[in-house]
């Protein structure tokens, strides 16, 4: 028994013909559909040039349109010649001028051999497959379609909408169970012949004549009826994105290709030339019995799928800018964002780096300048320091470094003396943040300052209405960052808890805490708060100090830096 | 947007075709041979004046990636260039000598070439310093590109301005014509770009990159556009609005994804800066004829005279279109 090749063609008719040489040359007959679209020159130049062949034979042409019943007509028509025509085939395998085998047809002709009674086509219900196209899977088989899809998408939409407002549901004949796949198969002698000289063959084909999409449900339903042995699988690669249009081939995927040991792929594109030099011509030697095994490409064609639907998080580009609340993450990496920690403790970054081992920058949105890790001018991506380029575009100036810096944790210190106003709502609502906030700690720097005591209290009352703003966002209903907000007083209580936590969070693995950073010297910062109130200006934000603070252990200077086990 | 607004674009449109039109009599034909482009051809169209030492390396740039034909404006050139242009068998030629900057920079006598010849062909808009770069440009050809887009049913492609500059002082290295500029030009910024929405045409405005870090620190408004749209299928309804940053009609500028996903893109890795920029820099000054006074080129006439670097610590060095990919200045959507 022989295995028969129905091949529909529409396009790229020397790639075609090269094809049907090939299938030719291993002894397989041919049917050739050409779709009626195509001029007649072309077509009959097409005949002509495969008239020296043997075991060729041309069916009436229909016309083809994607998703119409035209394509079911071609293959029912060519495959009745071929087995009419061709009594020693024993499988009828659809392919299309853009297939191409890969894999020596010898080796197909003994596959099928060895599955004398086994029919190969993808045949799943509508329930199983996730691939439906524009949301329809069961109402294909029970709504009426008049409009094209492809081209008229609003009066096809409207139609829908109309029939599932009155409640409309076509009846599907003899109770059968519509299935569907593939229309790339490769059935028996037997099971094609009891479908197309079915006694209810015009009842189904009426039904299926109106289904939408019926080249994917005709065979895929009615082999279920007839047939001993379905294996549920296409025997040619074949992979649709997500728009429902098929994978293509070129030079480079010759090893993937290679590697799938798949028999027959489409679509391969025409101008492919080392493809098909590679697979036409390639002599039968390596014939080993191998199963297909298309997983390496369908774990590419999925990424390429994922790529274009959800994109890479964090990255703003030129074809990729999501609207608000799409983004998936304003950044691409959590960060961590502290406030007031550097107006308490000395030198808080180069502790927190030694630490914790991350990049510690300092006020990133500082007045006068992005202050970088190290004093840096220009940082990872030739990302500058300049106030000005950065407060262009503040968003995305913090996507962008930490896009940047992929894979090494980023800190920084934000502040009511920085350039916050642009910038604390996009923090606030990324759930990349971590916000840590000792509230009222921009009074520590005032408090040590030696300005005119008019002057601080000013800049204190800008300060703490700046800062008041800015909590009232973070404890916002919108806010997605993880927030910790500590009044000063409370913080300093009891350093070290929260300290412990802010470490094992940057660090990840919790190594206990080897060293304290160093308090300022907070001596009188209770009597300096008074001094405010008696001014008229009311500092709450800090918490309660007593006039005459009890200063806690940690920030009284010591000789020597606390140390806990 | 409204139908008033839609109707003001339509008749924005129109004029703009309407101008290409009269511009049109400014070109003189130096050859023609339009009548050989078949009806698949790709379409390259571009202006030049003064670019004859780029020219070798820039046909063949895209005569290898599958482009049949050029068609380009020639603005009175004066080193051979025209001379050169002539003899290729591939390239139709016009000439002018009138305003660059009232022909729009060239937009309008593009815009008319291509109304005329690229009507349902895929056009590539660029200039003698712009190399096309996109997904798998190392093994497919822009047909694979093409016929991609056509099946996905894509009018448009986008391919940001990458600004290459070599290591060192500008002019420290000659460029010889046949050369593969990149070999001196060959770093880039890789993070630095910041992008937003033109709301009125739906286009993105990009910018940043080593222009924006060294020329305009201080002014960041000014520093020049990056986005781009080179590669359309070109309908003779279609019209370039200003450089190829925007199209009308506006659907043509919707290069981007705003779902979250990633459209393909490409790079247009813009070699201006060698050894030929700072003479060309003065001249460009004294004739007036660039975008916005051309404050650009006194912002680099000024730096340049200073000192001539781009490069920094945290330049990268160009090595393929797969690197631009995974930095994420490209993307190759869903082709696969």
């Amino acid at each position: 028994m022989n295995v028969g090749i129905v091949m529909l063609v529409h396009t790229a008719f020397d790639r075609a013909e090269q094809v049907a040489r090939h299938w030719s040359k291993a002894g397989c007959p041919l049917v050739l559909h050409v779709d009626q679209n195509v001029h007649n020159k072309t077509y009959n130049g097409f005949v002509e040039s495969l008239s020296d062949l043997p075991d060729v034979r041309f069916s009436k042409r229909h016309r083809c349109e994607w998703g119409t019943w035209g394509l079911v007509a071609a293959t029912q028509d060519a495959a009745q010649i071929m087995l009419d025509e061709f009594p020693h085939v024993g499988h009828v395998f659809t392919a299309s001028g853009s297939c191409m085998p890969l894999r020596p047809v010898q080796e197909l002709q003994d596959y099928l051999a060895a599955h004398p009674k086994t029919d190969f086509i993808e045949s799943v219900t509508t329930a199983d497959v996730p691939w439906t196209m524009g949301g329809l899977d069961e109402e294909r088989f029970t709504l009426r379609f008049p409009f094209s899809w492809r081209k008229n998408r609003f009066l096809f939409d409207k139609c829908v909408k109309l029939q599932r407002l009155v409640g409309y549901e076509r009846k599907i004949p003899n109770g059968i169970v519509p299935h569907m796949g593939s229309q790339w198969w490769c059935l028996t002698r037997n099971t094609l012949t009891s479908i197309l000289q079915d006694p209810d063959r015009p009842i189904y084909d009426a039904y299926f004549r109106r289904v939408w999409i019926p080249d994917e449900s005709y065979f895929q339903t009615l082999v279920r009826l007839f047939s001993t042995r379905v294996e549920s699988r296409s025997l040619t690669l074949s992979k649709f994105d997500y728009q429902g249009k098929p994978h293509i081939f070129y030079d480079d995927h010759l090893q993937l290709l290679r590697r799938s040991d798949c028999f027959v792929a489409r679509k391969i594109w025409p101008y492919a030339d080392r493809l098909y030099e590679a697979f036409l011509n390639a002599g039968d030697g390596n014939a080993q019995r191998r199963e297909p095994n298309p997983g390496k490409i369908d774990r590419i064609f999925s990424k390429a799928v994922d790529r274009r639907v959800h994109g890479r998080s964090g990255l703003y580009m030129q074809s990729r800018f999501p609207v608000a609340g799409r983004e998936n993450g304003l950044t691409c990496a959590p960060y961590s964002v502290f406030e007031g920690f550097s107006d308490l403790f000395e030198d808080f970054e180069t502790w927190l780096a030694k630490q914790t081992g991350a990049r510690v920058h300092g006020h990133l949105f500082a007045q006068e300048k992005a202050e970088f890790a190290d004093g840096l001018p220009v940082i990872s991506g030739a990302l500058s320091d300049s106030a000005a380029l950065r407060n262009y575009n503040p968003r995305a100036f913090l996507a962008n470094l930490l896009w940047n810096t992929r894979g090494e944790r980023q800190c920084f210190q934000l502040g009511p003396r920085d350039v916050i106003k642009e910038i604390e709502w996009d923090i606030s609502k990324d759930i990349n943040a971590r916000i840590s906030v000792i509230a009222g700690a921009w009074a520590v720097p005032l408090f040590k300052s030696s300005a005119s005591f008019v002057e601080v209290r000013r800049e204190a009352a800008r300060l703490q209405q700046i800062e008041s703003k800015h909590l009232e966002i973070l404890k916002s209903q919108w806010t997605k960052a993880q927030v910790k907000i500590w009044n000063m007083a409370e913080f300093i209580e009891a350093p070290m808890e929260p300290l412990q936590g802010i470490i094992e969070e940057v660090a990840r693995e919790g190594s206990g805490l080897a060293e304290v950073p160093k308090m300022v010297d907070l001596t009188g910062f209770g009597q300096f708060l008074q001094n405010l109130r008696n001014q008229g200006m009311h500092p709450y934000l800090m918490g309660n100090f007593p006039v005459i603070h009890d200063t806690a252990e940690p920030q009284k200077p010591k000789p020597k830096p606390y140390l806990v086990q | 947007m409204s139908i008033a607004q839609s109707y003001r674009m339509r008749l924005r449109r129109k004029r703009f075709q309407a101008r290409s039109w009269r511009k049109h009599f400014e070109l003189k034909s130096v050859t023609n041979r339009t009548k050989k482009i078949r009806s698949l051809d790709i379409l390259l169209f571009s202006t030049l004046r003064d670019e004859k030492v780029r020219l070798p390396y820039f046909l063949e740039y895209y005569r290898d990636r599958g482009v049949a034909h050029f068609l380009i404006v020639d603005n009175g050139s004066e080193d051979g260039s025209r001379e050169y242009l002539a003899e290729q068998e591939d390239v139709s030629l016009w000439t002018t000598k009138a305003s660059y900057l009232k022909s729009r920079f060239g937009v309008d006598w593009l815009n008319w070439l291509q109304r005329k010849y690229g009507h349902g062909h895929w056009t590539l808009v660029v200039d003698p310093d712009e190399l096309f770069v996109y997904p798998f440009c190392d093994t497919r050809s822009i047909r694979a590109l093409t016929d991609w887009l056509d099946v996905s049913q894509v009018r448009s492609f986008g391919a940001m301005l990458l600004d290459m500059y070599p290591k060192g002082r500008i002019d420290q290295v000659q460029y010889r014509a046949g050369q593969d500029p990149i070999e001196i030009a060959s770093w880039f910024d890789p993070g630095n770009y910041t992008i937003s929405k033109n709301n009125q045409y739906g286009n993105l405005w990009i910018q940043g990159g080593a222009r924006a870090r060294v020329f305009f620190p201080d002014q960041p408004k000014k520093a020049p556009a990056l986005n781009k749209i080179p590669l359309v299928k070109w309908d003779r309804k279609y019209a370039y609005v200003s450089s190829t940053h925007m199209l009308l009609p506006r659907g043509l500028n919707l290069t981007y994804d705003e779902w979250g996903g990633e459209k393909a893109s490409g790079a247009l890795l813009h070699v201006k800066f060698l050894d030929t920029f700072t003479s060309k820099a003065a001249e460009e000054l004294k004739r007036k004829q660039h975008y916005a006074q051309s404050s650009e080129y006194k912002a680099y006439a000024q730096s340049v005279q200073e000192n001539p670097e781009l490069w920094c610590n945290w330049s990268e060095k160009y090595i393929n279109w797969r690197q631009l990919e995974i930095l994420g200045l490209m993307s190759k959507g869903n082709w696969a």
